[in-house]
């Protein structure tokens, strides 16, 4: 059977290799590896746990703030520390923009190129583009003379036949299935995304001083002092300034992000079809409403569904995650076919894969750096569709009407949610609710702050003199590709222990000792490939979960003592 | 500097049009241009009367190649690219650099996109940049980091061996960064030391400040050499002075006005981080004048100390982030104007040191309630006129 190589896969963070098995014009096996390694925890032993987040904040630089979040989240569950109102909604504020930001940015420049095909964009009739966008949307850009300059740039650019980053893609394949008008709707917006997306996340340089990695975030709260009557904190004028970011990021989601997603989907409904993956998913649930640290407290809820059924919504228990390394690069002193406890975890890394350079991995045996991580010994999928389909399950009303509502303008049942489509539309539909419930919190903080609370950090446990001899706790944060836990140890004020579980490794996961398939190589089995040598098909669906794989791969040894079972939060 | 410098400064590197032009074909007046050359003059540190030239050089230059290298890395520096200010020049001045190869960015996956690397290193021996981010493992072969099967070590030194130069895009690539903190257990370096010979500079950071990306490329094009580095090979424009000198809360130093708790009212009213952790004194970087997100902000500026991003080896030498650097005012090598503010803050350091170790000699919970109270009679005392 003849075996396909994609690597690298570009437009996604990190080092990702996907070999492929195909048969009959279909991928009848595939293999997800990451091929590039830090040691991160490694580095973490015996540091200030009051530092870990700046260390594991550059886990990611895409998915930027997330592991700065798990990780204080942690450190402060280990030293029961609660924070002050004002931070839990700053948190909310970063943590939101941050998704929205993210999952638009994936849109346009990470994924799009999947659907969109730039080339056929100049063959457009800028006043067919106009009239197709204004049937979807009254976003005021929107004109043949727009559409009629984005497309003269664009020749300019074409005409030097130097084609820079837009060099050598699969232009002209086949599976681009859009009229030249959508892909002229498309190209444009993802110019002008890339021009909203650095603008809206000022939102972070703001609260946090830069971005991305701000830096800005406290075990106990948060740096960026309140104060009304001072041009040194966060003021009315700051806030107002984020309110209009807030308006701006929700004007682009609402007026061109859904509709181009709905645009282009209408195109693609055959992508409903494929896809699917391990029908497993899994969300610890986010935004806290309160300091409580309850799960009925997170306007985001928790929850596992498993093999599809909608029907039954099982809460999360940490006890229950394991990971394996069978098929992974790393040893267990308890030998081979058996997960542990990321609490129990090791990372004695081993690397056995073919000494660079090297045509294939040994797909039989170990293959990635990534671990194999199981919930109740199942694959979990985790990511937008993940939370949407927890949220509808559960009846949230906010996702249920949104998600109905897609489905109805495609015209398309629930079953269609399971698949390549369904997770590029799921993205699209939790933006908009973000992006709608931003300015909630921002009223709240604003309320907070003219009722005469000012207060941004609790300086209770700030003093590592203060803190017991031995702690330990995890925390828990939805990142924009899914759930993200952080477990720590602490002993004589130092860190003893540090593990990170991250979606990517949900999500990127090689086989388990039982030989299952990890979300994404479930994923691509039966995935059709017009032209094998141009793999088009495989990047649609690899590029639906967003991968980042800088996050998947930095997991460490521990001390191997169990440790106190901690609510998260 | 390794090599000679030579080539991509003149229009003879290839028949493209000019700067000017394709700019106009884009819609770009020349009015933003000339905003766009000021606005680099500024980054560059030179006065607004070079724009100008600036301007002249970049008319008459063609599209030089750059290629951009991702290896240990996060992806972090290509983000802060993203968030480029003065961007709908800036990103053009990078597209009419014709980025041929980002795996971030780039169309094209797999074996194709690699046959564009390739053709380049081919094609332009010598005539293109090489971008690097992220750095690059050494240990065991190469194996914690390959590309299309090819170690990130083996795929440096072919790309940047043979590129005009390399510049580094943050600490990462520039001084093994993170992956290279303590015990480093990938054998991380940077650039220079992976590939010894090549023409390298260093725009450290994490990440680093996008605009010093583009100054750089700027003032290689207007001058037709790279701008003069530091012994460690950071440009002297963006790299010359340390943060501390140029501070916006400085002046809280010198009179001895601290943050000594989160929230406090020296804190709300923006007073010194030095006794939060505070790294401005020993980091050379541009932070406090250029700033982040269109100069949005900064570290400082937001209330969090500097932690020191854009020196070697920092995870190392300034942890733990929160604690107070020692011997500041030792530096003792200002001269002129500092000599006075250093003199006064020797006195304050002192004073402060006494205190900390009082501190620390009460048991917990009181300590925190007695400095609370402390802190808060400071706060009654302090004279209004302070902002």
């Amino acid at each position: 059977m003849p075996k396909i190589v994609i690597d690298p896969i570009t437009r996604i963070e990190g080092h990702l290799r996907i070999e492929a098995a195909v048969d009959g014009g279909r991928v009848s096996d595939a293999w997800s590896s990451s091929t590039m390694y830090r040691g991160i925890e490694t580095i973490l032993k015996g540091r200030d746990p009051r530092d870990a987040w700046l260390f594991t904040q550059r886990f990611c630089g895409v998915c930027t703030t997330v592991h700065a979040i798990a990780s204080i989240r942690c450190v402060e569950n280990a030293l029961k520390i609660k924070v002050p109102p004002n931070a839990e909604l700053i948190r909310n504020i970063i943590i939101g923009i941050q998704n929205v930001q993210d999952h638009v940015i994936h849109f346009y420049h990470l994924h799009a190129l999947d659907w969109v095909d730039i080339t056929s964009a100049l063959k457009a009739d800028p006043a067919k583009t106009a009239a197709l966008t204004a049937s979807i949307s009254d976003w005021p850009l929107n004109s043949t003379t727009y559409f009629k300059g984005v497309q003269d740039k664009l020749k300019a650019f074409v005409g030097k036949e130097r084609l820079g980053p837009f060099a050598n893609a699969y232009w002209g394949h086949p599976a681009y299935k859009l009229p030249p008008e959508a892909d002229l709707m498309a190209t444009a917006h993802y110019l002008e995304a890339l021009e909203w997306q650095k603008d809206i996340i000022r939102i972070h340089a703001t609260l946090g001083s830069k971005n991305p990695h701000p830096q800005t975030f406290l075990v106990g709260g948060m740096a960026l002092a309140i104060d009304p009557d001072s041009q040194s904190a966060l003021n009315d004028d700051k806030l107002n300034e984020i309110r209009l970011l807030l308006r701006k990021a929700q004007a682009f989601v609402e007026q061109v992000y859904i509709p181009d997603l709905l645009a282009i989907a209408s195109f693609y409904k055959d992508w409903a079809g494929y896809g699917g993956g391990v029908g497993n998913f899994m969300s610890y649930g986010e935004y806290p409403q309160d300091n409580s640290g309850k799960p009925e407290k997170l306007w985001m809820p928790p929850g596992v569904i498993v093999g599809k059924d909608l029907s039954k919504i099982y809460p999360v228990d940490h006890n229950k995650i394991t990971e394996y390394v069978d098929r992974s690069w790393y040893d267990y002193s308890v030998g081979e076919g058996k997960g542990l406890h990321p609490w129990e975890g090791e990372s004695n890394h081993n690397y056995t894969g073919p000494k660079p350079p090297y045509q294939f991995l040994d797909t039989e045996r170990k293959y990635s750096w990534v671990k194999a991580p199981r919930y109740q010994d199942m694959p979990m999928e985790v990511g937008p569709l993940a939370r949407m389909l927890v949220a509808y399950a559960s009846g949230q009303k906010e996702v249920r009407q949104a998600v109905d509502g897609v489905l109805a303008k495609l015209g398309v049942g629930p079953e269609a949610l399971f698949s390549t489509l369904g997770r590029t539309a799921a993205r699209g539909i939790e933006s908009l609710l973000i992006a709608r419930q931003l300015p909630v919190w921002l009223d709240q903080l604003t309320a907070n702050i003219a009722g005469g609370d000012l207060a941004i950090h609790n300086n209770e446990r700030w003093d590592p003199a203060t803190w017991p001899a031995e702690a330990q706790g995890y925390g828990w944060h939805e990142a924009p590709r899914g759930s993200l836990g952080h477990w720590i140890r602490i002993k004589d004020q130092k860190i003893h222990n540090y593990q990170a579980v991250v979606p990517s490794t949900w999500n990127a996961s090689p086989r388990d000792a039982k030989g299952v398939r990890g979300p994404y190589e479930a994923a691509l089995v039966g995935t059709p490939l017009a032209q094998p040598e141009k793999p088009l098909e495989i990047l649609r669906t690899v590029h639906s979960f967003d991968p980042c794989l800088a996050c998947a791969v930095h997991l460490l040894d521990a001390g191997g003592n169990e440790m106190v079972r901690v609510r998260v939060l | 500097m390794g090599k000679k410098n030579s080539g991509a400064q003149t229009r003879n590197l290839e028949d493209g049009p000019a700067l000017c032009e394709i700019l106009e074909q884009r819609g770009i007046s020349r009015r933003d241009f000339m905003a766009f050359c000021t606005a680099m003059s500024a980054a560059l540190a030179l006065p607004a009367t070079f724009a100008p030239r600036i301007a002249q050089a970049l008319d008459q230059v063609a599209r030089p190649t750059l290629v951009w290298l991702e290896f240990q890395d996060c992806a972090g520096n290509t983000e802060a690219l993203l968030r480029a200010s003065n961007p709908t020049v800036a990103e053009l001045i990078l597209d009419v650099l014709s980025i041929d190869y980002h795996e971030t960015l780039m169309a094209a996956a797999g074996h194709q996109s690699e046959e564009v690397l390739a053709k380049v290193v081919k094609e332009q021996k010598g005539k293109y940049i090489a971008v690097v981010e992220g750095s690059i493992p050494l240990k065991d072969d190469g194996v914690y980091c390959c590309i299309g099967g090819k170690s990130a070590v083996d795929i440096a030194r072919e790309v940047c061996g043979n590129a005009l130069a390399t510049v580094t895009v943050g600490s990462c690539a520039a001084f093994g960064g993170i992956p290279a903190a303590s015990p480093n257990p990938t054998g991380a370096v940077g650039v220079s030391d992976a590939v010894p010979g090549a023409t390298v500079i260093n725009l450290p950071g994490c990440p680093l400040n996008p605009d010093n990306l583009t100054a750089t490329v700027v003032h290689y094009l207007t001058f037709g050499k790279l701008p003069a580095t530091d012994s460690l090979g950071r440009p002297l424009f963006a790299y010359g002075k340390r943060i501390h000198d140029a501070c916006e809360r400085r002046s809280h130093f010198d009179a001895g006005q601290y943050v000594e708790q989160w929230g406090d009212f020296a804190h709300r009213k923006g007073h010194c981080l030095y006794k939060m952790g505070c790294k401005g004194p020993e980091t050379f970087n541009n932070c406090p004048t250029q700033r982040f997100n269109e100069k949005t902000s900064w570290p400082v500026g937001s209330g969090h100390g500097c932690v020191g991003c854009s020196e070697p080896l920092f995870w190392n030498t300034m942890t733990p982030f929160y604690r107070r650097l020692p011997n500041v005012p030792g530096f003792g090598i200002e001269t002129t104007a500092n000599k006075i503010g250093a003199g006064l803050a020797v006195a304050t350091a002192a004073a402060f040191a006494a205190h900390g170790v009082i501190s620390a000699l009460r048991p917990g919970e009181d300590s925190q309630e007695e400095r609370r109270e402390e802190t808060d009679a400071e706060d009654r005392n302090r004279p209004d006129n302070q902002d």
